[in-house]
């Protein structure tokens, strides 16, 4: 994570616009360059680029679609630039062709998906239904990219300004999963100071790999390519990459956890439900039942040891999410057959209260067999039956 | 004695990939030898496609970066953002551009890329092995039109460059051809005129180059060639489509 020694000398608050904020941790963070098309709800942040960034000395292009984004984010950052890019749910879709091409030939990017509800055009309320898009390729071929879930504004900064030295550092896109809570709500957060954007002539010293014009020595020509006709050749290359994501996999791991060793039931979210999450956790504790908490930072690399900390004590692993169960398959694979996993979610925008969760939560626990002394509680909350979470719960 | 065949630096000594009687080798040999004789060889990033010239970065020697079907003229909006002082060009054929990348080949054209696109429009998709382009020419045949083009199927080909020439981003756009050695000279005329005006930052500048497919045509060379100036010229008409004089009076008008 990065480090508070990073923000500004005073410290200062300020409150900002969950969108507003990753744009300005994007440019702060050194990504000179934005390629964007409006989509909600994340159009504030073409609109904030497309204000900011020139004067500042970047660049902004609206692009013809998230085709043309992504492939001139390809195309800026195959020429050595630092560059960032946002979009929701079915603009991410339309940029995993450019995805793959990145990942092959191993071109940095900084990515932000401020996620909505699917499939197709969905609706525009918040979703993590992204999951597998999101962690498990979406565009074709053997590749993986680094995928990081803020639960904050101020996690949200943290992680993009992180997210654009990982990108150099591994020549690799890093996505930042951001659902529509955390681009449109507003918090008080501190800024960190702007790094310096790179200037062109600096490039080519910088990033020898990047397609800049070779300079004097044909010799040293840059060939920035995904293309591999021959099949040996090929398996190669993706054998190479995969020794990159194999690194990536013991460094990358991110998590943030709580009680495991002795709690009833563990809970498991990211993004905005981790935060419902925490509260519900409260609920849960005056009904006389620890919860604990796992809350990837990382999705992928996703932090399947922490699942091993989980003590003798606890009678079932919840996975809670916007979509009908995502996660929950990475979830399974943390706690093979030790434990039942049960699933909490709500999908299509419908976001659970704390009490839906812990309600829900409850419900499972005592199925597990867990002594649930307080169950008075959930009748006297004054919530109708019908469309709460604990009724769609799914093994 | 005087040589009649030289290699030049912009091509690396290597045999391409194309077929015999393909007219890719002079297009290449004609965007290198031009930026050669231009000092720009080291300054240049050149955008290869898909489709034939995907390898293009193997003959052509230069900083070059494959792209997406279609997708060139994106990639070098990117490329021009991050280095405004580089020569910056990408190598489309008709597949590539006028069916896959119409998106983006008209939205860079619209916006003024100062890159230049050479287009290579030879009435088919080459690499995938002789399907209908929307180029194809009304009655021609492909594995995809085997009875000929027709018209209520398919519509008429695209004539790209004067769908290009509406757009006011676009500052010269020329079609040539590859067919003869005249055709030839003429064609590099319009390379160095393309990169002239783009190292003057005027605008979006486009070439087209007709070229020949003997492969997927079913013809032998000299005849492609024949075939190219019978059938392809007539349709598609040699010529400056749009050249920054004219854009100046258009702009003062």
């Amino acid at each position: 994570m990065s480090s508070n020694n990073k923000s500004n000398s005073q410290n200062e608050k300020v409150l900002l616009k969950g969108n507003e904020a990753f744009a300005e941790a994007a440019i702060r963070g050194g990504l000179r360059f934005y390629f964007g098309y409006p989509i909600t709800p994340q159009s504030e942040i073409p609109e904030f680029m497309s204000r900011e960034l020139p004067k500042r000395g970047g660049v902004f292009l609206q692009a013809e679609s998230e085709l043309g984004a992504i492939n001139m984010a390809y195309g800026a950052g195959a020429a050595g630039g630092a560059v960032f890019i946002s979009s929701s749910s079915p603009g991410i879709a339309l940029m995993q062709e450019g995805m793959s091409f990145l990942c092959s030939a191993e071109v940095p990017l900084v990515a932000l998906n401020v996620s909505r509800g699917g499939p197709g055009i969905g609706g525009i309320q918040p979703g993590q239904a992204d999951y597998f898009q999101t962690t498990r390729g979406g565009g074709n071929g053997d590749y993986k990219i680094p995928v990081f879930a803020p639960a904050s504004i101020q996690e949200a900064i943290d992680l993009i300004y992180e997210a654009a030295e990982l990108a150099d550092k591994w020549r690799n896109p890093i996505m930042i999963f951001a659902d529509g809570i955390m681009g449109q709500m507003m918090e008080p957060v501190s800024l960190p100071e702007q790094r310096p954007f790179i200037e062109a002539g600096d490039i080519r010293k910088a990033k020898p790999w990047a397609a800049t014009g070779y300079g004097e020595d044909a010799s040293k020509r840059s060939i920035v390519k995904s293309l591999r006709m021959q099949p040996d050749e090929l398996e190669a290359h993706v054998e190479k990459l995969f020794e990159k994501y194999a690194r990536a996999e013991k460094e990358l791991v991110r998590v943030e956890t709580r009680d495991l060793d002795d709690a009833d039931i563990v809970l498991v979210a990211f993004g905005t439900v981790a935060r419902i999450a925490r509260e519900a956790i409260d609920i849960l504790a005056e009904r006389g039942i620890k919860a604990g908490l796992i809350r990837p930072i990382s999705l992928w690399p996703f932090p399947y040891a922490t699942f091993d900390e989980i003590g003798a004590r606890t009678k079932a692993v919840i996975s809670a999410e916007l979509s009908m169960g995502q996660m929950l398959e990475d979830v399974k694979i943390g706690v093979g057959k030790r434990l039942p996993v049960r699933l909490i979610h709500r999908t299509g925008g419908m976001i659970p209260t704390s009490l839906e969760l812990a309600d829900s939560a409850e419900k499972i626990y005592i199925e597990s067999g867990g002594t649930g002394f307080n169950n008075i509680l959930i009748n006297n909350t004054g919530l109708q039956p019908g469309r709460r979470s604990g009724d769609k719960e799914v093994l | 004695m005087k040589p009649v065949f030289t290699y030049t630096k912009g091509m690396v000594r290597t045999d391409t990939s194309y077929c015999p009687g393909c007219t890719h080798g002079i297009a290449h040999r004609l965007i290198t030898e031009t930026l050669d004789e231009m000092g720009l060889l080291g300054d240049a990033v050149g955008v290869a496609p898909i489709g034939c010239a995907v390898q293009a970065h193997k003959f052509m020697n230069l900083d070059m970066c494959e792209s997406a079907h279609g997708r060139a003229p994106a990639v070098a909006s990117g490329i021009r953002r991050v280095h405004p002082d580089k020569v910056v060009f990408t190598y489309q054929g008709d597949g590539d551009l006028a069916s896959i990348g119409t998106a983006e080949i008209v939205h860079a054209a619209a916006r003024g890329e100062k890159f230049t696109t050479f287009f290579i429009n030879n009435c088919i998709y080459g690499m995938t092995g002789g399907q209908m382009a929307p180029t194809t020419l009304l009655g021609q045949r492909s594995t995809t039109s085997q009875d000929g083009r027709k018209k209520e199927q398919a519509g008429s080909p695209i004539r790209v460059s004067e769908l290009l020439s509406a757009l006011d981003g676009a500052v010269y756009i020329e079609r040539v051809s590859l067919a003869s050695p005249a055709h030839i000279r003429n064609a590099k005329k319009a390379v160095r005129r393309a990169f002239e005006i783009q190292r003057q930052g005027l605008g979006f500048t486009f070439v087209e180059f007709l070229s020949t497919c003997p492969t997927n045509w079913g013809l032998a060379p000299p005849d492609a060639m024949k075939w190219l100036i019978d059938n392809m010229i007539p349709y598609y008409p040699l010529g400056v489509y749009r050249e920054p004089q004219a854009v100046e009076k258009e702009a003062a008008v």
